[in-house]
């Protein structure tokens, strides 16, 4: 059995100007040790997706519907109290701003304690053991002293790793990681990525990677999902996405994206911009977007589907099979080109 | 010797000439008589040259000083110690009423299109006043530039009179671009220009102003922390660190062959969109945090994150600029022999150059 089994997730906000349909109908299974990387741009759905599965979403006005069994159980139809005994002990999470999202009122030791109380029945003195040991496993120099410092006496990277370390603490099964280094500078977000990667393997987490970067998305996961809209455009193994991308809202992201590698007089850019969810386009989302557009692509909701060649590579587009194997091969050949 | 065009260069038909530029923000104590106490060093004795047609961009991290740097070429700072010419003109201790024509020859686009717009006024009146300011036209001259302008920038001239809001972060930032061409610059200073966009918006951003350069001429200083971006837009490329030049190099020469450890540490970091490649290379990781830009190490600012750092000598001679031919200055005693060597051969210590400092 999957750890995480989220079936047909479906989440949408009630506001003043309509119903926003922020995620329609995502599928996913997440098993022990494995990396998931959602990736898509401002207001594709992906941190909605996180936010409804760890039940974080405002109550009033979010209707919810699908499933997402955690170990069997289903996170959405939870009570309450028990969510709150899975959250930051078996599942928890690392949000995008390290500056916000830890209280600048009390020390970070006491938060991370306050962690390991809520969930264990430990003592003060043991629980304040075990933020010493993940301080010291995510890299804070002088941990000992460093433990009664409040937030504002570290730095943006250092912050990020006291995160790390109060999503650790408990040993969760399943880390979601939002855009955590997104608000870093390229060598701090070397660190933290590699800190990842090996905490991964010290405790055996699966981690959930929700990022704008396919830089960082090929870096670390093992599965892809690309979000375009509130919808999975496409779907499949991290080699997989990268030398045979299917659809034409992958192919844009991966020539728009200037790279170190390869050297392009000019970028391909996909034109317009993402659509509002309040009133999003009929039939295939991507479409008034997509230079492939066909009519029945105005009309008719592609579905996500495998392709020929792999069971396990979903796409959602209607193009026919030999136009994508052709594109893809082409983009591959521009990028690989220009990298050899 | 070579000459290096970055540091020394007076060939006489630079557009922009910046020596040894400081700025220094006071930190005071006590509320009548402030005392000084100590300072941030946040430029710290910055050179370089820039050519017209040319671009330039300026990389580094969060508190390395290029946006300071661009405030005080831009004169919105003054510059504490140091000089800048500007066609062959000294502007740094002109005034503001002196000033004032040249502004019309440099222009600043921002990082953050939500806020660099008024929320207030409409899209027409932004644009065009800084036509108004120096007085190029009548009311309706300058409407019609401005909607010339929309279009030049890829917006519809209809939306001359809506506001910020109603457009996205890529058309506001299309809205910014259009208000630095609004007066002809002949340089224009892009500050972080697309990083507060998404990629497929970035990369149509980064088009545009590749096609405004080709059509105006345009020279441009382009500020940006993500090395893919400024690879893709610049000739030549500018290393910050700690408010000073670690290494400037035209682009090819930059990302092929980096002299500087800390060079090679921020492409080593860089994220590759592949996973063939990505995983196979090993990234340099850097200890530690950049240190404060108060009291900065001695020597060599980067040595105590430095992997190849000697000590005695990299902790208390400072490094000058040294010329590596092609036009690549970095400032290392111990700078990298090849390109791409994994942290461990970084870490076993490399000669001393023989490389000849630039003249002073």
């Amino acid at each position: 059995m999957a750890l995480l089994d989220v079936k047909d997730l479906r989440t949408s906000f009630r506001t003043e100007d309509g119903v926003v349909r922020a995620v329609e109908g995502v599928n996913f299974t997440v098993e022990k040790g494995q990396t998931l990387g959602i990736v898509g741009e401002s207001g594709c759905g992906k941190s909605v997706t996180c936010l409804t599965i760890m039940g974080l979403n405002p109550k009033r006005n979010t209707v919810v519907g699908g499933e997402a069994l955690w170990k069997g159980n289903d996170l959405l139809t939870m009570k309450p109290s028990d969510l709150r005994a899975v959250r930051g002990d078996e599942i928890s999470m690392i949000f995008q701003d390290p500056m916000t999202s830890l209280n600048p009122v009390h020390t970070i030791g006491r938060q991370l304690i306050e962690a390991v109380l809520l969930h264990r029945d430990v003592t003060k003195r043991v629980a304040r053991q075990r933020a010493l040991e993940l301080l010291k496993a995510v890299g804070i120099p002088r941990a000992e002293t460093r433990i009664d410092d409040y937030p504002h006496q570290f730095s943006g990277g250092m912050r990020q790793r006291v995160m790390i370390a109060m999503a650790l603490i408990n040993d969760p099964d399943l880390l979601i990681a939002d855009e955590p280094t997104t608000a870093l500078d390229v060598t701090t977000q070397a660190q933290i990525l590699a800190l990842m990667k090996t905490l991964q393997e010290d405790f055996g987490s699966a981690i959930i990677m929700i990022t704008h970067d396919l830089g960082v998305v090929a870096e670390i996961a093992d599965d892809v999902l690309v979000m375009y809209a509130a919808n999975v455009v496409e779907q499949a193994e991290v080699h997989d996405l990268f030398n045979r991308p299917q659809h034409p809202y992958t192919w844009g992201l991966m020539g728009s994206l200037p790279r170190l590698e390869a050297d392009v007089e000019r970028l391909t850019q996909i034109p317009g911009q993402p659509p509002s969810l309040l009133r999003p386009p009929n039939g295939c989302r991507f479409h008034p977007r997509c230079p492939y557009v066909m009519e029945i692509c105005k009309t008719t909701v592609p579905a996500l589907k495998p392709t020929a060649r792999d069971p396990d590579h979903l796409e959602k587009c209607h193009l026919d099979e030999e136009t994508k194997e052709r594109e893809a091969a082409k983009l591959l050949a521009a990028t690989m080109a220009e990298a050899g | 010797m070579e000459t290096a065009p970055a540091a020394n260069p007076q060939t006489g038909d630079e557009l922009l000439v910046v020596e040894n530029v400081r700025k220094y923000f006071p930190i005071t104590r006590g509320i009548i008589f402030q005392k000084e106490i100590a300072s941030v060093k946040a430029v710290d004795g910055v050179s370089f040259s820039i050519k017209p047609g040319e671009t330039l961009g300026i990389v580094g991290e969060s508190g390395c000083g290029k946006s300071t740097l661009a405030r005080c070429i831009m004169k919105l700072l003054e510059a504490t110690d140091g000089k800048i010419t500007f066609e062959g003109r000294d502007i740094t201790r002109l005034s503001r009423p002196a000033m004032r024509p040249i502004r019309r020859e440099m222009t600043m686009i921002f990082q953050d299109p939500y806020a660099s717009l008024n929320p207030r006024k409409r899209v027409g009146f932004i644009i065009g006043e800084p036509l108004e300011v120096h007085g190029l036209g009548t009311a309706s001259e300058i409407k019609r530039r401005v909607q010339e302008l929309l279009e030049v920038v890829g917006l519809n001239p209809e939306h001359y009179n809506r506001f910020p809001h109603e457009f996205s972060g890529g058309q506001r930032q299309r809205i910014g671009v259009a208000r630095a061409l609004a007066v002809n610059p002949k340089l224009i200073v892009c500050d972080e220009p697309v990083s507060a966009l998404d990629v497929s918006v970035q990369a149509q951003i980064l088009n545009l102003l590749k096609d405004l350069q080709d059509d105006f001429g345009l020279t441009y200083i382009f500020i940006a922390h993500d090395l893919n971006v400024v690879r893709h837009i610049s000739d030549r490329v500018m290393v910050m660190y700690l408010g000073q030049v670690d290494e400037v190099a035209p682009r090819e020469v930059l990302y092929k062959q980096p002299k500087h450890p800390y060079t090679g540490a921020l492409l080593s970091a860089v994220p590759i969109a592949n996973p063939e490649v990505g995983r196979q290379r090993e990234a340099i990781v850097l200890e530690g945090d950049v240190p404060s830009p108060v009291n900065p190490p001695s020597g060599c600012r980067f040595h105590p994150r430095c992997p190849r750092f000697v000590e005695g000598h990299c902790d208390v001679e400072e490094p000058p600029l040294y010329s590596f031919g092609e036009g690549q200055v970095a400032a290392c005693h111990y700078p990298l022999e090849r390109w791409p060597m994994t942290a461990d051969e970084i870490r076993r210590h490399g000669s001393k150059t023989s490389a000849q400092p630039l003249p002073a």
